[in-house]
């Protein structure tokens, strides 16, 4: 029980600091997992991370693999409320007031102040993504067709996702 | 669904909470190595809950906010339509069926310590995945206002995050009381334009 009330309280601090993500508080949850409370070494919280990645859905569901890791399944609830409850109240609260001063002068202030750095973010992730994604020079290619695909095209984005997994399969990226 | 007109927006529908966690789980399974690009997809191009505009306002906000911004977007989308239950009700079906995959994932890893042939897999998805992530920024910066200090805005960000790899918090720190600043001088001085006595 004590391992669930720790994981609660770890993952719960962690929500509030995920300002952008999950993955921007990366550092601090390996930090906590591997040298703090000792719940495994770090190439086990390496590999968790790869499986996240491959696997469907947002990254934040690291913290649930974590979970399942440490406490199995009571884990995996523990984990995931911890990191989604609170920041997703309070998400909750903002929106609403928000969507209540949506004719107020300030609130079209904060948002047109807002829309550039949050496009400038996207583009940066882009970036980054192809930095640590792209090990080739197919790979960026590979890259670089999706962009060109994705503006011009409306064609599913799961195809292309397809297409790239069968392309890493045989080995061309 | 509006499906005639070509761009529809949260002012004029209305959504049951049904809908509402169908989409969220459509978007939640299909989103590989970051579910933003899927989430655009699903709710502008294919659903039409919102449009370009409304998409960046809730991803800013989403983004500002801690926590997962597709989380806290599901929320805030979820609410805007059905209230509380709304956001549960998106919220759970964003995360129910990659939850599921995850802890089956999770489990055979634990059985056998390793995952047979997706790191090669995951190469090439991780490649499309970036491609995925770079084209959706490009899509809304096309829609984005053109003024010269709203592009080096973005370009800030773009630049202290990707090129010099500030940490998040600090650029938000730094760019966005610059950015709202400008925005709301631009907004007094347009005003007091507008009630000056015309000559």
């Amino acid at each position: 029980m004590s391992t669930i009330l720790q994981l609660l309280a770890t993952f719960s601090m962690l929500s509030f600091f995920a300002i952008g993500g999950a993955n921007s508080v990366l550092p601090e949850m390996h930090r906590q997992a591997v040298d703090i409370h000792h719940w495994m070494s770090g190439s086990e919280f390496a590999a968790l991370f790869a499986l996240a990645q491959a696997a469907p859905g947002p990254n934040v569901l690291i913290v649930s693999l974590i979970g399942l890791h440490v406490a199995g399944l009571p884990g995996v609830v523990a984990t995931t409320v911890a990191m989604c409850g609170p920041s997703s109240l309070l998400a909750y609260h903002i929106g609403k007031l928000w969507h209540r001063f949506r004719d107020a002068p300030l609130r079209g202030v904060i948002l047109r102040g807002l829309t550039p750095i949050t496009i400038g973010l996207v583009l940066g992730s882009g970036y980054l993504l192809t930095r640590s994604a792209d090990q080739s020079w197919p790979a960026y290619v590979l890259t670089a067709v999706t962009v060109l695909l994705m503006i011009h095209t409306r064609l599913n984005p799961l195809w292309l996702l397809a297409g790239g997994a069968v392309l890493g399969l045989l080995g061309v990226v | 669904m509006p499906t005639s007109t070509p761009a529809s927006s949260a002012a004029t529908q209305t959504l049951s909470r049904r809908e509402l966690f169908s989409g969220f789980f459509k978007i939640g399974l299909s989103g590989f190595g970051g579910v933003l690009p899927l989430a655009h997809r699903v709710l502008v191009e294919d659903l039409r809950w919102l449009d370009d505009a409304e998409f960046t306002e809730v991803l800013s906000l989403g983004q500002t906010l801690p926590g997962p911004n597709i989380c806290n977007m599901s929320v805030v989308i979820g609410a805007r339509f059905q209230g509380a239950w709304g956001a549960v009700v998106a919220l759970a079906g964003l995360l129910f069926a990659p939850l599921c995959i995850i802890v089956m994932l999770g489990l055979l890893y634990a059985r056998y310590g390793q995952i047979g042939p997706l790191p090669h897999m995951l190469n090439g998805i991780a490649a499309v995945g970036a491609g995925l992530m770079g084209g959706t920024g490009v899509k809304l910066a096309i829609k984005l206002e053109r003024t010269a200090w709203v592009w080096a805005v973005a370009a800030a960000a773009f630049a202290g995050t990707a090129l010099f790899g500030f940490h998040l918090v600090g650029v938000l720190l730094v760019l966005a009381p610059l950015s709202i600043g400008m925005a709301w001088y631009q907004l007094a001085r347009q005003t007091k334009h507008n009630s000056e006595p015309e000559q």
